[in-house]
C-alpha cells in the first residue's frame, strides 16, 4: 500500500494519496507525532482518542457482534528529526466482534523514538488480528519500544503479526505479553532483519489458562554486519489440553550476533508445549542448491533471508 | 570436443582417496549415467563437477567446452551452463516455489515458472505460490528442483539419484523431463544404482571405490545389475568382487 512512496513525504500527504485511506468504508487512524491528522469511524466501531504533548491517547472499540470487515488502517509516524512519539492505546474486541488492524509505522528521520502501550481486551468469541509493518529509513537510526498486555476470553483468537524488513532497525523493543481463556488462541509472529550496528530485542510471552487454550510464537530474525538479537520467548500452560508451541529462528552474518531463549513450562500433566530454536548461519544445502542455479552467494542469501522473513 | 572432459581426477577428503583417477568424456546432447554401489564415489564425483565446497582440490583436471574449470566455484561454473540436483533437495522455509523457479531461470518470465512444474507433472496453480519448505514431499521438492533445472537451460545437467523418494507414476514424469532436456540439446549426467534409471542413459560408466572399472553401452552395463557383477572388490560388496572374468 505504501510501496513507492518517498520516505520523506508528509504523512498528510500521504493521506491524501492513499486509497485505503480514502476509501469510505475503512476505518482509520493517522497520526503524526501528537497530532490525530486524520481518522475515519466505521458502523460498529468506535475510535477515541486525545492529543499530549509527546503523543496521543487512542481508545478503540469494536461493539459486541460487529465484524469490521475491512482491515482498520492505524498510521503512526515521527517526521522530524528527534522527536519523541507515545501512543497509549486501550484496544476492546467485545463478545463475539472480529477486526483486522493494519499498522504502518513510519520513521524516516533519525533520532525519532516512538513507544507504544497497548492494553487489548478481546471477548468471548472474539477475533482481533494486528498486522504492524514498520518502515524506517536506511540512513536513520530510529528507537521502537512496542508493550502491550493482552486478555483473550473464551473462545477468543488473538494474532500478530510484526514485521520490520525494510531499512534500519535502530533499537528495537518487544515486550509482548498475552494470556488466553478456554479454547482461545494466541499466535505471535515477528520477523526483523538486522544490520549495521542495530539492537532487537523481543520478548514474547504466552500464558495458556484456560482449557484447550492454543499458543504459537514464531520469531525470524535476521542479523548481519554487527547487529545484535537477543529474543526471549516463553509459553506458559497451566490448564488442561492446553497446547503451545515456541518456534524462533535466527540467521547471522558478519559479525551479527543472535541470543535465543525459549522458555516452556507446563503445570498441568494434560497440558503439552514444544519449543525449537535455530542459530546460525545460512544452511549450506540451501545456499550451494542456489549457487548451483548461477546465483552468487551474496545473492543467495539474500533469497533464502528474505524467504525465512517472508518478504 | 567433447563438452565435458574428465582428466584423471583425484580427490582426497581427510587424507582418504575417494576419487582415484576418472577419466571420461561427455559430448553434448547425450544422456549418461555413473552407476556403481554405494560408496563407489558417484555422489562425489557429481560434487566434484559442480565444484562444491570441500571437493574442488582435485589432482587432473575438469575441461568443460575446452576450459578448464577446476579453479572455478559453484556459481562460475553453473553460470558457464552446469548445474545439479540433489539427491535429497534442499528445504527453504518461507521461499515460494516460484521465486525459486524464477532465481534460476535463463527467463523471468511467470509463464516460465509454469511451464517448468507442467514439464515435471506438478499442477501449477497448486504449487507457484506454495512454500519450498516441509509442507511439500521429497518427491514434490525433488520435481521442483528438476523444474528450476528446466528453467535454468544448462548445457550439463547432473542428476543425483533422480529415482530416489519418487514413486513409480512420478518416475516417468522425471525420465521425460530428461527427455525434454535432451531434446534441448542438453548433457545429462545421471548419479544411480537403479537398473531403471541407468536405461535412461546412452552410455554408462561402472563405478567402484572410486575408480572407473567398465565402460560402454547401457546394455553393456546394465548385467551389473542382474548378476550383481562387479569387476573390482569393494568395501559394500565384499562378497561379489569377483573380477571380470567371474561376472
Amino acid at each position: 500500500m505504501l510501496g513507492g512512496v518517498k520516505m520523506d513525504v508528509d504523512l498528510a500527504k500521504m493521506a491524501e494519496i492513499d486509497e485505503a485511506l480514502k476509501d469510505e468504508e475503512t476505518a482509520h487512524i493517522m497520526i503524526d507525532r501528537n497530532r490525530v491528522i486524520s481518522r475515519r469511524d466505521v458502523k460498529g466501531l468506535v475510535i477515541e482518542t486525545h492529543e499530549r504533548e509527546d503523543g496521543v491517547d487512542v481508545r478503540l472499540r469494536v461493539l459486541k457482534g460487529s465484524v469490521i470487515k475491512k482491515p482498520i488502517h492505524m498510521c503512526f509516524g515521527i517526521t522530524h528529526e528527534k522527536t519523541m512519539q507515545r501512543i497509549n492505546m486501550e484496544i476492546e474486541i467485545e463478545d463475539g466482534a472480529e477486526a483486522s488492524f493494519l499498522s504502518h509505522c513510519i520513521l524516516p528521520k533519525s533520532g525519532a523514538r516512538h513507544e507504544m502501550e497497548a492494553a487489548i481486551y478481546i471477548g468471548e468469541n472474539a477475533k482481533y488480528s494486528y498486522e504492524e509493518k514498520h518502515i524506517h529509513a536506511f540512513d536513520a537510526k530510529v528507537e521502537v519500544v512496542s508493550k502491550a498486555k493482552v486478555k483473550v476470553g473464551k473462545k477468543g483468537v488473538f494474532k500478530t503479526d510484526f514485521e520490520l524488513i525494510k531499512g534500519r532497525v535502530g533499537i528495537l523493543e518487544i515486550d509482548y505479553e498475552a494470556e488466553g481463556d478456554e479454547k482461545s488462541i494466541i499466535e505471535m509472529t515477528t520477523r526483523v532483519s538486522g544490520r549495521e550496528d542495530d539492537i532487537i530485542k523481543v520478548r514474547e510471552t504466552g500464558y495458556l489458562k484456560g482449557e484447550a487454550a492454543k499458543g504459537a510464537l514464531a520469531t525470524r530474525i535476521a542479523v548481519r554486519h554487527r547487529a545484535r538479537a537477543e529474543i526471549y520467548n516463553k509459553m506458559v500452560a497451566t490448564a488442561a489440553y492446553a497446547r503451545g508451541h515456541v518456534d524462533c529462528k535466527e540467521i547471522i552474518q558478519d559479525e551479527g550476533e543472535a541470543m535465543a531463549v525459549p522458555v516452556v513450562e507446563v503445570r498441568h500433566p494434560k497440558a503439552h508445549v514444544t519449543h525449537e530454536a535455530a542459530i546460525g548461519s545460512v544452511d549450506k544445502k540451501q545456499l550451494e542448491t542456489l549457487m548451483a542455479r548461477g546465483l552468487s552467494e551474496d545473492e543467495a542469501v539474500e533469497l533464502i533471508i528474505e524467504g525465512m522473513l517472508g518478504a | 570436443m567433447s563438452l565435458l572432459e574428465l582428466e584423471d581426477v583425484k580427490l582426497e577428503i581427510n587424507g582418504k582417496e575417494i576419487l582415484k583417477g576418472i577419466t571420461a568424456n561427455l559430448d553434448k546432447g547425450k544422456v549418461y549415467a555413473f552407476v556403481g554401489p554405494n560408496g563407489a564415489g558417484k555422489s562425489t564425483l557429481a560434487y566434484t563437477i559442480m565444484g562444491l565446497e570441500g571437493y574442488r582440490d582435485i589432482e587432473g583436471d575438469i575441461i568443460f567446452e575446452g576450459e578448464s574449470i577446476k579453479k572455478l566455484g559453484i556459481d562460475e561454473r553453473a553460470r558457464r551452463g552446469i548445474t545439479l540436483a540433489w539427491q535429497e533437495p534442499a528445504r527453504y522455509e518461507g521461499l515460494t516455489v516460484a521465486k525459486f523457479i524464477l532465481a534460476a531461470a535463463r527467463r523471468k518470465s511467470p509463464d516460465v515458472a509454469r511451464d517448468a512444474l507442467l514439464a515435471v507433472g506438478l499442477e501449477p496453480e497448486e504449487y507457484i505460490n506454495r512454500a519450498l519448505d516441509k509442507s511439500l514431499s521429497g518427491g514434490e521438492r525433488k520435481k521442483i528442483e528438476l523444474a528450476s533445472i528446466l528453467a535454468m537451460e544448462a548445457k550439463l545437467v547432473i542428476l543425483d539419484e533422480p529415482d530416489s523418494g519418487i514413486d513409480v507414476a512420478s518416475l516417468q514424469n522425471i525420465f521425460d523431463a530428461i527427455k525434454f532436456m535432451k531434446e534441448r540439446g542438453a548433457t545429462i549426467l545421471l548419479i544411480t544404482h537403479s537398473p531403471f534409471v541407468l536405461r535412461q542413459a546412452e552410455y554408462a560408466f561402472l563405478m567402484c571405490s572410486g575408480m572407473v572399472v567398465e565402460e560402454g553401452k547401457m546394455e553393456d552395463i546394465v548385467p551389473y545389475f542382474e548378476g550383481k557383477c562387479l569387476p573390482c572388490r569393494h568395501k559394500n560388496m565384499p562378497d561379489v568382487g569377483r573380477g571380470k572374468d567371474g561376472c
